[in-house]
């Protein structure tokens, strides 16, 4: 469905964008990840027609974006990072203005702007005007506005960034509930979000492509085991060596009290090649009668990822 | 064909006439008008000049309009496209399944209805005058259509420099001063007798309105006109396609 043969985008002597190729099937959620000024607002801009590639060419829907960008635009809902809208315009009387543009026929149009209000629950603030919407409502109405008329392909530019927890999870759900029947390319850097909502990721960095992969598979090969947290009170010595005995345990890291973030019991880093290690470290903790605080898993952030993925294509080059 | 068009004259034409920005600049335009209408008059009453007393009045109250049309008309047109740019809407816009010609025209026609809109209420004076003396209306028709032209070239001006920045406030001013610059060629023939500056000075708006003031409707003046308000908008479709040739090799 989306297409990206070698792109290559110049800002005058700047390189954003160097020689990236991948593509995203018909119906998939695909996330972009990367730092910011990585280039996946570049990208993103490409691709819905904005302004062109210095080299390379893109596909969406079958249709190159530089020769058929009016009918790849059709196809195409994008919501633009950090959208501020008309400060003075209601939220109906905006999307209407977008349907207009978007869709033939005034009773598809209505019934459009209905859906897509209902979709963002953005019902109650329908007659609100934009500039007195909260940044998580607004970003709603972005994301409402792309999704009028139906398109084949969404294009999402850091859709959760600035909102709250709750609001973070509605607006995650509502972009899983379209998997399946939309092509769906979302950018963010958190790496976190990325693994919730996509099936695949494509993780990128001063214009390069550092790798490609399911979200599963793609932690899998950096960390290459499972990671857990432990905070247990009791004797340290026999906590540590109740953890070491566990069976598939390859190694027990105990944290100095300063390491450890909070007054009770001690700090242990399970590494197992086991996934469901924590189980079985709750039930020995339990059961010698120590008191557990804290069992997490430990998953590695987008700074430690890049690090590591750096790494490899150094080594890789060498 | 023409629904993008349309889509963004009727927004454009909300924003005008739902904020009360049209209604300052309209009261403030018929204000000077209104002082200019009245000066005009009682000098007339007062000294009279020849035997065509109505049609040197009209040809002073029309030269006087485009002064306040010229002040009034960058107001309307600052905030178009750099008010899109400012907020980054113009992203959403021209990536949706819309030409630049759309977008700008949709503009161009609400910016042209809004200043009609506000010269519209001039016409109060010339039936007002009729009322307490008749005199040939041919006299007023040439002033109105060159009026309408001049607005024009102003409004497609003011579209072009509005494209250039996502600053209202340099946008006006840019306008402001391009237009007023224009008007200051027309001073002193002298000065604009040579190189660049007579040729700037032969395309200045405000020396060809000139004749229409005088009652003529000049074919010459219309086709000069409309060649200004196409250059203008060749240029702003221009700056609007800029962001396509950034990074090309």
């Amino acid at each position: 469905m989306i297409g990206v043969q070698n792109v290559t985008k110049y800002y005058g002597q700047v390189c954003a964008l160097d020689g990236v190729s991948f593509s995203v099937k018909s119906g998939e959620i695909v996330g972009l990840l990367g730092p910011n000024g990585s280039g996946k607002t570049t990208l993103m801009r490409i691709l819905t027609g904005f302004f062109p590639a210095t080299e390379g060419s893109v596909h969406v829907a079958g249709l190159d974006v530089a020769t058929s960008s009016l009918e790849v635009r059709n196809r195409l809902g994008y919501l633009p990072e950090s959208v501020v809208l008309y400060p003075d315009m209601s939220v109906r009387a905006f999307l209407h203005f977008c349907a207009r543009v978007k869709i033939d026929g005034t009773v598809q149009r209505r019934a459009n702007v209905e859906r897509v209000l209902s979709e963002c629950a953005l019902e109650p603030m329908a007659h609100r005007q934009m500039g007195t919407l909260s940044k998580g409502y607004r970003q709603r109405v972005g994301l409402a506005q792309a999704l009028l008329g139906k398109p084949e392909v969404l294009i999402l530019d850091e859709p959760t960034v600035g909102l709250d927890p709750n609001q973070v999870i509605d607006i995650r759900e509502l972009i899983k509930g379209l998997g399946g029947k939309v092509t769906i390319l979302l950018s963010s850097h958190i790496l976190h979000e990325v693994e919730l909502m996509c099936e695949r990721v494509v993780i990128i960095d001063k214009g390069h492509i550092l790798a490609e992969d399911t979200t599963d598979r793609l932690s899998e090969r950096i960390q290459g085991a499972a990671n857990v947290r432990v905070r247990a009170s009791g004797p340290r010595p026999s906590m540590l060596n109740a953890l070491r005995a566990l069976k598939e345990v390859a190694q027990v890291t105990e944290h100095d009290q300063e390491d450890s973030d909070g007054p009770e019991g001690a700090v242990f880093t399970v590494r197992s090649s086991n996934h469901a290690i924590a189980r079985e470290i709750a039930q020995t903790i339990i059961h010698n009668g120590w008191a557990l605080h804290e069992l997490r898993p430990v998953t590695l952030d987008l700074e430690a990822l890049f690090v590591r993925l750096t790494r490899e294509e150094q080594k890789e080059a060498a | 064909m023409f629904a993008n068009f349309w889509a963004v004259l009727n927004k454009e034409l909300r924003s005008y006439f739902l904020s009360p920005f049209i209604y300052l600049i309209s009261a403030v335009f018929l204000l000077l008008s209104g002082y200019y209408f009245y000066s005009d008059l009682v000098f007339y009453v007062q000294f009279g000049f020849g035997l065509n007393i109505m049609e040197n009045f009209w040809q002073l109250m029309f030269t006087d309009l485009r002064l306040v049309i010229m002040l009034t008309v960058p107001f309307l047109t600052m905030r178009l496209f750099a008010e899109e740019k400012r907020l980054g809407t113009i992203e959403l816009l021209l990536t949706y399944p819309m030409r630049d010609t759309d977008l700008f025209w949709g503009k161009f026609v609400a910016c042209a209805i809004a200043t009609l809109f506000m010269l519209s209420f001039t016409l109060i004076y010339p039936v007002l005058m009729s009322s307490l003396q008749p005199f040939d209306w041919t006299l007023v028709v040439p002033g109105y259509v060159g009026l309408v032209m001049l607005s024009l070239s102003f409004i497609a001006c003011g579209l072009f420099i509005s494209s250039l920045t996502d600053n209202i406030v340099v946008a006006g001013l840019g306008s402001l001063g391009t237009l007023l610059f224009f008007w200051i060629l027309s001073w002193n023939d002298g000065a604009t007798q040579f190189g660049l500056i007579s040729t700037i000075a032969s395309v200045s708006m405000v020396t060809h309105f000139q004749s229409f003031a005088l009652g003529f409707i000049d074919t010459k003046e219309i086709t000069f006109f409309l060649l200004f308000i196409i250059f203008f908008s060749f240029l702003t479709l221009r700056s609007l396609e800029a962001r396509q040739w950034r990074g090309r090799r």
